[in-house]
């Protein structure tokens, strides 16, 4: 059997594992990368980008039937599902073989297969790596890093079994469009399928634990899109649990106990989005000195494991469950392993996070409720979209941008949107926020006009009594 | 073997100094003897000749950077057949210091752009030519750059409402800029660096008010000046004894003796010090330090004198000056203050002095009171040579009278002893002959 000698072995090629190697590459460390399926992971496979495919023939059905309003009209409007479908994988196949692309110019040798740590030998690991139950490689290196990601997390009394309950894979890729479904959990992958099949038509329920949808977004965001989405007829049923699932015929018969008692609610299908937990199994973890803890790889802020010249990044070890975090931290941890100066551990609180339901939902920093739980004494800016030259001339008039200020220092401690494109905005403030920007840098910064960004000045000025289109 | 060029110790007590300018550029041809580049200490600037003869392959401690320590390789110079390459990388980490920008006038010549690409193209280079990742180093990094402080908005600000010197502050974020943690670490250590509520040395004003400014950064030697004088003004008890002395007669002295030996241009100054000297020998109390323990009386007589340069001042010392005549005063005077004006004086010819004498005489100042030298116990402050009416035998006459002021540092030296120190020195100035001896 080959053995392989590496300054760096990387397992997971997702958007953590993929970005730390090229990186390494580029400081000239002679790096392998593991991956078990296709190179690019969950973000670029069965994450971020199909969905947004998907999210995008929405976004056109939702303008198809709304035609009228910008002066057209067409009849025998239709759709095939399964097209969408097939646009949606097209769309990751591109971008994966992208990857693959930028592996290979960066001279990332690419090995396909499970890996796993066996026993080390002096300071270097030994990792086997297998491909359909067959050992048929072994790597050795000094440096290990762990991206193998997350999966859908279960509940116990609800189990994906990938026909008639759903985790985010089957939903990404149904064959036919059901009628009704029921979506468990309210965070931004909930919402945004739950968006998405509402758009196509589908009869949607949507069951929240907590109190309000969106949860980690500021509550002002969750109200918002609340009403947004049961305009758009989504039911949505907070302080909520599924008590019990029964299958037959076809039909989902879901008992829900709600606030104001027990219901039942008949669906076709049920998509599980409660959350993701970290793939920490089948790694040889146990050969090393590494922990996991709640279903997490324990690290420090620089990525390493208690094991020395063990490293893990992304979904693995932790919230926030966001590619970007995931890219950030490969490139600090392969930087710290060089021994490139001047690193600096990621700023988890500066990480913008993005749903993109209709309307979008973008936010960076603290919420409202968490900077005055921290003692902060705010000042609160507000801006809605109908106020906007350029929100209306898209006909795009719901919607506002928060931002949350400390009114003694005048940090932008937080800012929190919700509407159009949103989440091609949000940048800006986090740009701000990195750069430690005060209201006076943002308040004396030219905006193009007509934008929707003006959105973003207003609400500024808002904060500061200030504003002048409100 | 490229030969590493190290950072010279001035002096004995010499532990870091500044690297103020390079005169020669990578890839120039050095022989023995040149001038490879020139270096600050407190006081005085010096050059740093080539030993050997080569090439300056690599330079470490780029221009205007402060506080590199004696024996810090500063460069590495190639020899005969040697290239760049044979510069081993962990030469490069050796570098220990942990350098700021230094300020200097010169270094606006080069745009912040250029000093950019500069850096962009190093870490192009470490990383594609696959080097050991070890030996990695970006650029020295500072937070100052053209004489600006890098500092976020958000730290300045709250640098500001805390009333924090930034410039007192080291900055933790990219290429050393100041940012918020850094502000929120010092205020949660409770101990704030040093003297962190003293005034910015840089009072900028606010953006409402008006006021134009240049701002000169301060050199090494300004900065010395400011904690030294501040230190003495705010540890040692100042007080002050005031004597007119009535020069008349020095001045004929003066003038005869410069008329009848040849080549002799012996200057008031150079009478004062001698005079100092003599008072000083006869009473040794006023030749002394505080320190915590014990009272130190020095065995050696020697005097600081002022002398006024470009930016600021030094004080070159007349060693042994009790024993030493006026002549040689005179022309070791003159020496030291040609040199002190160039920047040439050595660190243990401006260090030390037991004593100083300041003298704005020249400039018309009737009488001033000094700042005390730490850690010397007394400066005489002189003023100008002038005709003044005094009452003599009960008649009002003219007399050409200069006023000296005595300042002493309590803790060492009481009104007495100050009193017969100043007696001492008007009775040699007002007899002159009897210093002659």
């Amino acid at each position: 059997m080959t053995t392989s000698k590496y300054d760096l072995v990387v397992i997971g090629a997702g958007p953590g594992g993929y970005v730390a190697a090229i990186r390494a590459s580029q400081l000239g460390l002679n790096v392998a990368i593991v991956e078990r399926e296709s190179v690019g992971g969950v973000c670029l496979n069965w994450g971020c980008i199909p969905t947004k495919a998907l999210l995008r023939s929405a976004e056109v059905g939702h303008l198809l039937n709304n035609l009228e309003a910008y002066g057209f009209s067409a009849d025998n409007i239709s759709f095939d599902i399964k097209k969408i479908v097939q646009r949606s994988r097209n769309v990751a196949k591109q971008l994966s073989s992208g990857v693959s692309h930028l592996l290979k110019k960066n001279k990332v040798a690419v090995i396909i297969g499970s890996a796993s740590l066996k026993k080390k030998s002096g300071d270097e690991f030994n990792i086997e790596v297998f491909q359909e139950d067959e050992k048929y490689l072994n790597l050795k290196s000094k440096n290990v890093i762990l991206a193998t990601g997350a999966r859908a997390k279960s509940l116990p009394s609800i189990v994906p079994d990938g026909k008639n309950i759903w985790t985010y894979k089957e939903a990404m890729i149904p064959n036919t469009l059901p009628k009704s479904i029921l979506v468990i959990g309210s965070g931004a992958i909930g919402i945004e399928f739950a968006s998405f099949y509402n758009d196509l038509g589908v009869d949607i329920t949507v069951v929240e634990v907590l109190d309000r949808i969106l949860p980690a977004e500021d509550i002002d965001i969750s109200n918002f899109a609340l009403k947004s989405f049961v305009k758009q007829g989504i039911k949505i049923k907070t302080s909520s649990m599924v008590k019990s699932l029964k299958t037959s015929k076809g039909k989902i018969s879901v008992q829900i106990e709600t606030a104001a008692g027990s219901e039942e609610v008949s669906v076709e299908k049920v998509i599980l989005a409660v959350g993701i937990i970290g793939n920490t199994e089948d790694l040889g973890l146990g050969n090393t000195s590494a922990e996991v803890s709640n279903g997490q790889l324990v690290v420090d802020k620089w990525g390493a494991t208690n094991e020395p010249g063990l490293y893990g990044i992304g979904d693995l070890v932790g919230a926030p469950w966001l590619a970007h975090k995931a890219s950030h931290e490969g490139v600090i941890c392969v930087e710290r392993i060089a021994g490139v100066e001047n690193v600096h551990p990621l700023d988890t609180s500066n990480i913008p996070g993005c749903t993109y339901s209709r309307p979008q939902v973008a936010s960076v920093g603290l919420t409202q409720k968490l900077a005055e739980d921290a003692g902060y004494k705010v000042r609160i800016g507000h801006f809605p979209f109908i106020g906007n030259g350029k929100a209306i001339t898209l006909g795009e008039m719901d919607g506002f941008v928060k931002t949350v200020f400390d009114s003694t220092t005048g940090e932008l401690l937080g800012a929190h949107m919700i509407g159009a494109e949103v989440t091609e905005m949000i940048q800006g403030y986090t740009v701000a926020r990195t750069l430690e920007t005060t209201e006076s840098e943002l308040l004396n910064t030219v905006f193009p006009h007509p934008t929707l960004s003006e959105m973003m000045h207003e609400s500024v000025l808002d904060a500061f009594d200030r504003a002048i289109h409100i | 073997m490229p030969i590493q060029i190290l950072m010279p110790a001035l002096s004995p007590t010499m532990t870091e100094g500044n690297l103020v300018a390079w005169l020669k550029e990578e890839g120039d041809n050095v022989v023995a003897g040149e001038v490879l580049a020139e270096i600050e200490t407190d006081k005085a600037t010096m050059e740093v000749e080539a030993v050997d003869e080569g090439v300056l392959g690599k330079i470490l401690v780029p221009t205007g950077t402060e506080g590199v320590s004696v024996n810090a390789p500063i460069a590495i110079l190639l020899e005969e057949g040697e290239d760049v390459s044979s510069i081993k990388g962990d030469i490069q980490s050796t570098v220990s210091t942990n350098p700021k920008s230094l300020q200097m006038p010169h270094e606006e010549n080069e745009s912040p752009v250029k000093e950019d690409v500069s850096i962009k193209s190093d870490t192009s280079r470490n990383d594609k030519n696959g080097l050991n990742p070890k030996n990695f180093s970006t650029p020295l990094s500072t937070n100052r750059d053209n004489g600006r402080i890098k500092a976020s908005p958000l730290a300045r600000r709250m640098a500001k409402h805390a009333e924090l010197d930034l410039a007192k502050i080291v900055g933790s974020g990219p290429n050393g800029r100041i940012i918020k943690a850094d502000i929120d670490q010092l205020l949660s250590d409770g101990k704030p660096l040093e003297a962190v509520v003293s005034e910015p040395v840089l009072k900028r004003p606010d953006t409402l008010s008006n006021v134009n400014y240049d701002a000169i950064p301060n050199n090494g030697m300004r900065k010395v000046i400011a904690s030294r004088l501040s230190e003495s003004k705010q540890t040692a008890p100042h007080f002050y004894m005031t004597v007119d002395c009535n020069i008349d007669a020095l001045n004929l002295v003066r003038k005869e003796l410069n008329e009848k030996v040849e080549g002799t241009k012996i200057s008031i100054n150079d009478l004062i010090i001698r005079a100092a000297a003599i008072a000083l020998k006869r009473v040794p109390e006023a030749n002394a330090s505080w320190t915590e323990d014990a009272t130190l009386l020095y065995k050696s007589i020697d005097i600081s004198v002022a002398v006024a340069i470009d930016g600021g001042l030094v004080t070159p010392i007349i060693k042994n000056a009790g024993a030493k005549g006026l002549q040689q005063i005179s022309s070791e005077m003159k020496d030291l203050a040609n040199r002190a004006r160039e920047g040439k004086l050595l660190p243990e010819e401006y260090q030390g002095g037991t004593f100083s004498i300041s003298n704005l005489g020249m400039y018309g100042v009737k009488e001033f009171s000094a700042v005390i030298n730490p850690p010397q116990g007394a400066i005489l402050a002189v003023g100008a040579g002038e005709e003044r009416p005094i009452i003599k035998d009960g008649a009002v006459t003219a007399a050409t009278l200069m006023t000296c002021t005595l300042s002493v540092d309590h803790r060492v030296v009481d009104g007495a002893v100050g009193a017969r120190f100043l007696s001492a020195f008007k009775g040699l100035i007002e007899d002159p002959l009897t210093m002659l001896l």
